[in-house]
């Protein structure tokens, strides 16, 4: 297990070394470079900004060099100093955002999981009936609604109309003074909204996943050869199908994670909640490009974790994958 | 901050809480309650929303507004503007200004000490200056400064400046906050002090806290000079998102901020609201303007930019953008303050005139579309703006339905600001802008109208030129003589609106709304912190009553 | 079976599939909407009325009017036109590079495939939209910038699945025998495999244009993608955003519209897969 688990770390790494190739190529987009788009409002600050970021970028030296700089600084995670106001190192400022977005994507991801899974199952064991036809719908519906359109119309609803649920934050502010119940629930419901609008998406897709999953494994023989020994169906069901279904459904479930950090940005946004997608947002829109990148950077990083542990999970739960030979 | 490019992301709020001049304010409280006792005492704490978090505290080397407004709370300069934006002493008891105009004495206030105990002396106002022109220290304010020819103590409660030529906006940049020698002079760069993030002043607060990207924390300083401030402990939020900012105002976790003009109309009218909260509105001091590249062949000729002048309908833009919460600028100086001549040229919103002047100016043919022709040209021009700014793109579409109406096409191009600042303003890149200045309380605008400052880095973007003008910018910046200088500026805005180099479009209001438990908020020129040190909640409305170490 | 007739029970199938029909009728609707503005919306879509700032839905304004007075009916039948064809050129490009790499990574195999699929590997490492962000933060938001952004990001999945296509169809006899007659592999690619990846092809470009609606609204609602006063279904949501409290109609229609479009290209692409492929059916 362990060979199998470095093995896969080693295939990533010029996965790496490419995710830096393509960063390095989105800096240089920009008109003028990494330093032609330093301004501040004041002339005489921009010059020397400009001087100092010529120096922390290399830019009189060619391309190679700067490139095996940046390498060099991605690996240590040193991303630059912000260009925001307040100048503070960007991984400190992505540091602090990432456990929040990370932990939101978290709970989604079992969320999506919870329901999906006996969602997709249930519609797979009663095909065709009126419960898989109107979960279809309501699949269909799911991949097609703007995740920022729902979140403006369950704010509209939730927050305006019946005032049942804060609409921004993470915490309301007497949060402090709350007792530690009071404030579990508080935390809990500010996020019922934007951990709902996180997993939305998924929900579709997984649930419509898991059931072609179950059905092709339904038909499977060995799942008719257990009905023919006269196991209880329940056990057909759970033991047999299900475990078989399930294993690509994690590896999905890994897979999903760059699109729920993607969606982060917008539902981050819209909730003002501090995360890494609205860290990332505010960069984007104040050009803060040291930020830019190392967001970007951080988010291909862990999507390749995502992807590693997804595999490895695979493998787990797959006794046929082999864990120990090559191939 | 002289002549500063105004950039605003957002409705311009905080910046403007600041050095916010003039207007006539008029507080808009809900009815006056019956007041038990409105005794002015101690205590309480007052929580003001930012949008912006403080980068540093050390004014020299910091340039938002956040960080200037948290500094101060902390730091005194050695002169500051009063109620009527005139200027008055802070650390310096009173000043002299020889007879030429060269000599600055300033006789500073004794017994003052730092929030350390140390004793507040001459010596710290040299220390400033020396850091303020070092090439070491990382400021975009030292231009001022190096004017200075030369700079001496007599003793330890006298500081003497002593200039080439006499410069008026010399004595306001004395406003510049004063540094602590003793703690200060080991830091080569005084960025990277420990005192940028935990500042020691002479402040009426000294510094409590500063949690990054959520809050900062100030409790009163007894011994402060001027008597200890009856707020006790100032807490500033950072709270980035002004919807949700309103909510935590509405919810009690906050009591002062700024409003935008739709939370102010539309918002704040609901008798819960006026039972708790006191609005209030002056005038910013900001301005919004569209500039002409004058040497673009059609904005060349005066007449083209009057007829755009009277095209414009600025009471649609300041309806429609600002639900009227505004004034219309006739000139870069606001109405109020000293410097503002109220009688120059204006240019009401006359599409006929407009259309004539066009026609003396050659635009008498139409296109099969109504757009005018001359010399087979059409009359169509691009105005850039930066993105992400929802007002001047409003203010950018109004002008553009005005324009249509006396057959002119003005295309609208946002730029975000970082491309907009180096590609196209400093290039010249352009046909028209649409863009903000922030106005200083001195009236010297020398940077912005100066034939001469017409370089890439520097700010007379649209490549104005006028040799009187010149004149009078440099006879403005000579002389201390109020009534001088007033004459040389009135002739200068008598001029600018004659020629129009820009369209002067509005100034917008402030609109800070505070919870009714603070009394002693009057809206003046200023605005309304000028006399922060003097609000208080009576005893019986107190409401943060112990305070978390 | 000739390819004709394939094509032909396609067709019939698809048309017999109500969810299928119902889409692309969805999308011709607001094609003709698109190119036909004035048979829906008389005012004018830039009109600003500041006396008429946020209204709700009337005779007049049968969708309300935004924050400058303008009508929203008129904003969104021009909105369309944005939406629709950046989600079409957008797409376009991403089944264009798609095609190339799937092909030459399928035909050609080993060295090539490798390399051309690691490539495709560390694309997808990196979450769409955050790059799609970055990118427009360095080139800036206009129309253009962000066909071409979409487009050169959401190719990967179209590169794959051609290349299946390719790797299975290339064993092929009709392949073996084309080559023996002496034809070059341009010409084996482009005459004999292509053709027939175009029915998946057309699936995943159905669906993708879908995405891409979705990627500009969303980009346009952030502020980052069609700059106002250009109307946008996207824009216009970011206008319901900022005046949620008084102004429902401004979140509610922008947001259909771009629902019910996504909804039918994703019907009918559906439609398409069962149409071509039955034996997939159930699934």
């Amino acid at each position: 297990m362990l060979r199998y688990v470095l093995r896969r770390v080693l295939v990533s790494i010029p996965l790496l070394v490419g995710i830096s190739l393509i960063t390095f190529g989105v800096i240089n987009m920009a008109p003028g470079g990494p330093i032609g788009i330093s301004s501040d409002l004041n002339p005489k600050a921009t010059a020397e900004y400009r001087e100092r970021l010529k120096a922390y970028y290399g830019l009189d030296q060619p391309l190679y060099v700067q490139y095996g700089r940046w390498l060099g600084r991605m690996a240590v995670l040193d991303f630059g100093d912000s260009f925001s106001p307040d100048g503070r190192k960007v991984w400190d400022k992505i540091r602090e955002r990432i456990p929040v977005t990370l932990s939101i994507n978290v709970l989604s991801m079992a969320m999506i999981f919870l329901i999906a899974v006996p969602l997709g199952i249930y519609s797979a064991v009663r095909k065709g009936s009126l419960f898989d036809r109107i979960t279809t719908v309501t699949v269909f519906t799911g991949f097609a609604v703007p995740t920022f359109w729902l979140a403006l119309l369950l704010m509209i609803l939730f927050g305006v109309h019946l005032g049942w649920l804060p609409i921004s934050g993470l915490v309301s502010l007497e949060h402090d003074s709350l007792s530690l119940a009071g404030r579990i629930g508080d935390r809990a419901r500010h996020l019922v909204l934007p951990i709902f609008l996180a997993a939305f998406g998924g929900l579709a897709g997984i649930s419509r996943y898991m059931r072609s999953n179950m059905l092709e494994v339904i038909r499977q023989d060995y799942i008719a050869t257990a009905r023919a020994k006269g196991l209880p169906e329940g056990t057909v069901v759970f033991r047999h199908a299900m475990r078989n279904a399930l294993l690509p459904v994690i590896t999905i479930l890994g897979l999903s994670v760059p699109d729920l950090l993607g969606g982060s940005v917008i539902f981050e946004t819209i909730f003002s909640i501090p995360g890494m997608g609205q860290l990332f947002y505010q960069g984007v829109m104040s050009r803060d490009y040291p930020l830019i990148m190392g967001i970007l950077t951080i988010a291909a990083f862990l999507t390749l974790l995502g992807n590693i542990l997804a595999d490895v999970g695979y493998a787990l739960a797959d006794p046929r994958i082999s864990t120990g030979r090559t191939g | 901050m002289r002549g500063v490019p105004r950039r605003t992301a957002l409705p311009p709020i905080v910046l403007l809480l600041l050095l916010a001049a003039c207007g006539g304010g008029k507080p808009e409280s809900g009815g006056k309650g019956a007041v038990v006792s409105d005794v002015p005492a101690y205590g309480d704490a007052i929580v003001e929303g930012s949008i912006g978090d403080v980068s540093g505290f050390l004014t020299a080397v910091t340039t938002d507004a956040s960080s200037h407004e948290a500094a101060g709370y902390v730091f005194n300069g050695l002169v500051r503007y009063d109620k009527d934006l005139k200027l008055e002493g802070d650390l310096a008891e009173s000043w002299e200004v020889s007879p030429d105009g060269k000599r600055i004495t300033f006789h500073l206030r004794k017994g003052v000490k730092w929030h350390d105990g140390a004793p507040f002396t001459s010596d710290d106002v040299m220390f400033t200056y020396r850091r303020m022109i070092d090439p070491k220290t990382p400021t975009a304010y030292g231009e001022d400064f190096k004017q200075v020819k030369r700079a001496s103590v007599p003793d330890p409660h006298t500081f003497v400046a002593e200039y080439a030529r006499p410069f008026a906006p010399a004595l306001a940049s004395w406003g510049m906050h004063i540094l602590p020698k003793h703690l200060l002079e080991q830091y080569p760069d005084i960025s990277k002090s420990p005192l940028n993030k935990k500042p020691i002043g002479t402040g009426p607060y000294r510094f409590v806290e500063w949690k990054t990207s959520e809050k900062t924390v100030f409790d009163a300083n007894p011994g402060y000079f001027e008597g200890k401030p009856f707020i006790a402990r100032v807490v500033t939020r950072v709270i980035p998102d002004l919807a949700t900012m309103f909510l935590e105002l509405k919810s009690g976790g906050i009591d002062l901020m700024n409003l935008t003009p739709l939370q102010y109309t539309r918002q704040t009218e609901t008798p819960e609201i006026k039972k708790s909260f006191n609005k209030f509105r002056y005038l910013s001091s900001g301005y919004t303007y569209l500039g002409f590249r004058l040497s673009h062949p059609f904005f060349k000729d005066q007449k083209v930019r009057q007829a755009i002048a009277h095209a414009i309908n600025k009471k649609e833009v300041i309806e429609g953008v600002f639900f009227g919460l505004g004034q219309e600028a006739t000139g870069p100086y606001k109405p109020g303050t000293w410097p503002y001549n109220p009688n120059v040229r204006k240019y009401p919103h006359d599409p006929s005139i407009a259309k004539g002047l066009l026609a003396e100016a050659g635009w008498k043919e139409k296109d099969t579309d109504g757009i005018l022709k001359k010399d087979g040209r059409r009359f169509e021009f691009t105005v850039l703006t930066n993105a992400g700014n929802e007002s001047r793109a409003k203010t950018a579409a109004i002008i553009q339905q005005n324009l249509s109406a006396v057959g002119v096409r003005m295309e609208i191009r946002t730029v975000e600001w970082a491309a907009f600042i180096n590609e196209f303003v400093k290039k010249r890149k352009f046909d028209a802008l649409i863009l903000g200045w922030n106005i200083t309380p001195d009236p010297d605008q020398f940077d912005i109208w100066n034939s001469s400052k017409t370089g890439p880095d520097e700010l007379n973007h649209v490549g104005y030129a006028n040799a009187e003008v010149d004149r009078l910018l440099e006879e403005g910046r000579r002389t201390f003589d109020i009534g001088k200088r007033k004459k040389a500026y009135f002739r200068i805005q008598e001029i600018l609106a004659e020629e129009q180099p820009l369209v002067f479009l509005y100034y917008p209001d402030s609109l800070p709304v505070a919870h009714k438990r603070f009394r002693g908020i009057t809206p003046a020129p200023a605005g309304i912190s000028y006399n922060f040190i003097k609000w208080y909640v009576p005893k019986g409305e107190q409401k943060y009553t112990t305070f978390q170490q | 079976m000739s390819a004709n007739s394939i094509f032909k029970d396609s067709i019939r199938r698809l048309s017999r599939n109500p969810l299928a029909v119902a889409g692309g009728a969805v999308i011709l609707l607001f094609f003709v909407l698109a190119l036909f503005p004035s048979v829906f919306s008389s005012h004018d879509p830039n009109r600003i009325d500041i006396l008429k700032i946020l209204t709700p839905p009337s005779e007049s304004h049968p969708l309300g009017t935004d924050d400058l007075g303008r009508d929203v009916l008129a904003r969104m039948v021009f909105g369309a036109r944005i939406s629709l064809s950046v989600g079409f050129v957008a797409e376009s490009i991403a089944i264009g590079i798609g095609l190339l790499i799937g092909l030459l990574a399928g035909y050609y195999g080993g060295r090539v495939d490798s390399a051309l699929m690691r490539f495709v590997d560390i694309m997808l490492c990196f979450p769409t939209f955050f790059l799609i962000l970055a990118v427009i933060a360095f080139i800036g938001p206009s129309i253009w910038n962000i066909m071409f952004i979409i487009g050169v990001t959401g190719w990967m999945g179209v590169a794959r699945l051609v290349r299946a296509e390719t790797l299975s169809l290339k064993e092929r006899d009709f392949v073996a025998a084309a080559r023996a007659q002496g034809a070059g592999d341009a010409r084996i690619i482009f005459r004999h495999v292509l053709p027939n990846t175009l029915a998946p092809i057309l699936v995943a470009a159905t669906l993708g244009v879908a995405g891409a609606i979705l990627v500009e609204s969303g980009l346009s609602f952030l502020g980052i993608g069609v700059q106002p006063p250009t109307p946008s279904w996207g824009n216009i949501l970011t206008a319901g955003k900022d005046n949620i409290e008084f102004a429902w109609w401004l979140s509610v229609y922008p947001g259909l519209a771009i629902f019910l479009t996504v909804l039918g290209y994703n019907l009918l692409g559906e439609g398409i897969r069962d149409a071509v492929d039955p034996r997939l059916k159930g699934r």
